[in-house]
């Protein structure tokens, strides 16, 4: 009687490891699937952009509650929050610009409703927002780059003449009239789009692109002789001789 | 014909009596959604956000602990205001037991609760043993083990409660198809399989109503007949047993009761009520039509 109670209650525990390990096994397989789709949805689409203050990607999306108190308290109906089935995370607020950009308010009503902190509660001020940068993708459309002088995305900008100014240049195919060239400025530029909204073409020329994709890099290794020299106040090797520079045969 | 649960109590005790509780719980969840909608819909703030987190007249946060516990454990230092949010709305639950979120605010809970009586009407069987209830578990430990391994809240990603509550209160189209899924899933491939066997929610909720004062309790078990109809209706009926046939107290124990009182409305013996983990005391329903009866 007491072994075959014995033998019972081994071979229940016997069953019972079995059902955990497969149910380890079904947590780990689910887990694997997920954090999968999780890295999908991470990769998020350069025209959806985050509101202000918005953590960086992987941070927002363990910070964000996908509460949309961001979404309700925004005047301008700029944010929306994704759908299920949207390549944007689901439930986590973004905005497309070229359909309603952010208007920058002053008191920034979307980062003080945020209970959570994705939307960082240290931005108090919008100019110092970095939802994006704007980046004149095609000169060959700009109105602009054709000599007219249409000047809208830069008329547009909440800090126009900082974000963006308009570089004259000569215009080579009338030969005596100038370009306007619209030039983002990225250390000021908050991404807000309104640049991307007013462009008057049918695609805009200029787009609010994420930090990522609109930015370059120079090697961390990089040194610019000039800025090295004002920085060093003279030439950083002393006595250097200043050769004269060689020029093609027969200019002066 | 099958036999359906609710329909002997309604005959003994009449329909309203018979359902007082199922209806006071879609009564419940038709004021929660309703008071969210009352802003886009009518202007009027009473509750902003949606069920995820939420203020309640411009003032009180709501947060869900259970998604607060994900963003904690993917390494986010909250701000006050959805911990604070999180503390209420765990205390409330604490109290009052954590599966009571399933059966009085859950939008999911109506869509598989008529997966379930669909099935009964249909004859469909009951079958179940088909996942393990103690998946749950396993994929509670996936949420929570992923979002710490990746840093994001990964559960949400995929988390059908929180993509239909939000679709509802947000005007989110899609969601309406992973309600469509819950519901045929619940329907056709395994009874009562979202709610009782693989909702991570539900378990979460499970847990913080281990110790929830708030409980039904059977001070008349010696009545009961076995009809079955209790075990027919409830959504975890693995929990009644206890309770009907000892050897503790009359008192339903388990935290994976959803204090829904179904089992107190279908029951023709009027064996259940509902009361407090400590001495399974009685309370009135204190609801019209839900006057109790001595028999
Ligand atoms: S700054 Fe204003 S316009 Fe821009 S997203 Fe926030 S609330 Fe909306
Ligand atoms: S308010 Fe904050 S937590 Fe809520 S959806 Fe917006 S960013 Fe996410
Ligand atoms: S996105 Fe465009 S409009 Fe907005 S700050 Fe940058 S340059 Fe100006
Ligand atoms: S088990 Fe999950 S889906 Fe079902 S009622 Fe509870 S939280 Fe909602
Ligand atoms: S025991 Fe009763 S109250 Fe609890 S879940 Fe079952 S039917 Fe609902």
């Amino acid at each position: 009687m007491a072994r075959a109670a014995g033998h019972r209650r081994r071979s229940e525990r016997r069953r019972f490891l079995k059902e955990l390990a497969r149910l380890a096994a079904v947590a780990g397989l689910a887990g694997l699937g997920l954090a999968g789709h999780g890295r999908a949805v991470q990769a998020r689409p350069a025209q959806a952009l985050r509101p202000p203050g918005a953590l960086p990607e992987r941070a927002f999306l363990g910070a964000c509650l996908r509460c949309g108190l961001c979404v309700r308290a925004c005047p301008y109906d700029t944010l929306r929050l994704a759908t299920a089935t949207g390549p944007v995370a689901p439930g986590t607020p973004y905005f497309i610009a070229r359909e309603v950009p952010c208007e920058m308010c002053e008191d920034i009503p979307c980062v003080a409703a945020c209970p959570s902190g994705a939307l960082d509660p240290g931005l108090r001020d919008i100019d110092k927002a970095r939802m994006g940068v704007a980046v004149l993708v095609d000169q060959e459309s700009c109105l602009n780059w054709r000599g007219l002088r249409c000047d809208v995305c830069y008329r547009v900008c909440p800090l126009i003449d900082e974000a963006i100014t308009l570089e004259p240049q000569h215009n080579r195919r009338t030969g005596r009239h100038a370009i306007f060239a619209p030039t983002v400025h990225a250390d000021r530029c908050t991404g807000c789009g309104k640049c991307e909204h007013a462009c008057v073409l049918e695609e805009a020329a200029i787009k609010v692109l994420p930090e990522r994709l609109a930015r370059g890099r120079l090697g961390r290794h990089y040194r610019l002789g000039w800025e090295e020299k004002a920085k060093a106040g003279g030439p950083l090797v002393p006595g250097l001789i200043d050769l004269p520079d060689r020029v093609p045969g027969g200019m002066p | 014909m099958r036999r359906m649960p609710g329909r002997a109590a309604a005959e003994r005790r009449g329909w309203l009596a018979a359902h007082k509780w199922l209806l006071a719980r879609r009564a419940s969840q038709a004021a929660v959604f309703g008071l969210f909608l009352l802003g886009p819909l009518a202007g009027v703030w009473i509750l902003r956000g949606n069920l995820s987190s939420s203020v309640v007249l411009g003032t009180v946060p709501l947060t869900d602990p259970f998604l607060l516990l994900q963003t904690l454990l993917a390494g986010h230092a909250p701000e006050l205001t959805a911990l604070a949010g999180g503390a209420l709305v765990l205390a409330f639950y604490l109290l009052l037991g954590g599966r009571v979120y399933c059966a009085w605010v859950c939008p999911l809970n109506p869509v598989t609760d008529l997966a379930a009586w669909l099935r009964q009407r249909l004859g469909l069987g009951g079958g179940g043993g088909r996942l393990d209830p103690r998946l749950r578990w396993a994929l509670l430990a996936a949420a929570l083990g992923g979002a710490a391994l990746t840093g994001t809240a990964l559960w949400e990603l995929v988390n059908p409660v929180s993509i239909v509550q939000r679709g509802i209160i947000f005007f989110l189209a899609p969601a309406a198809w992973v309600a469509l899924a819950v519901f045929l899933f619940d329907l056709l491939v395994v009874p009562r399989g979202w709610c009782g066997r693989l909702c991570p929610a539900g378990a979460f909720w499970g847990v913080v109503g281990q110790a929830a004062v708030l409980r039904v309790t059977a001070p008349h078990r010696e009545r009961c007949d076995r009809c079955m109809d209790c075990y027919a209706a409830c959504p975890e009926p693995q929990v009644i047993r206890p309770a009907l046939e000892g050897p503790g107290a009359p008192l339903v124990a388990s935290g994976m009761c959803t204090n829904c009182g179904r089992c107190i409305d279908v029951c023709p013996q009027d064996v259940f009520r509902f009361g407090t983990r400590f001495h399974g005391k009685t309370m009135t329903a204190g609801l019209p039509g839900g006057r109790e009866e001595t028999t």
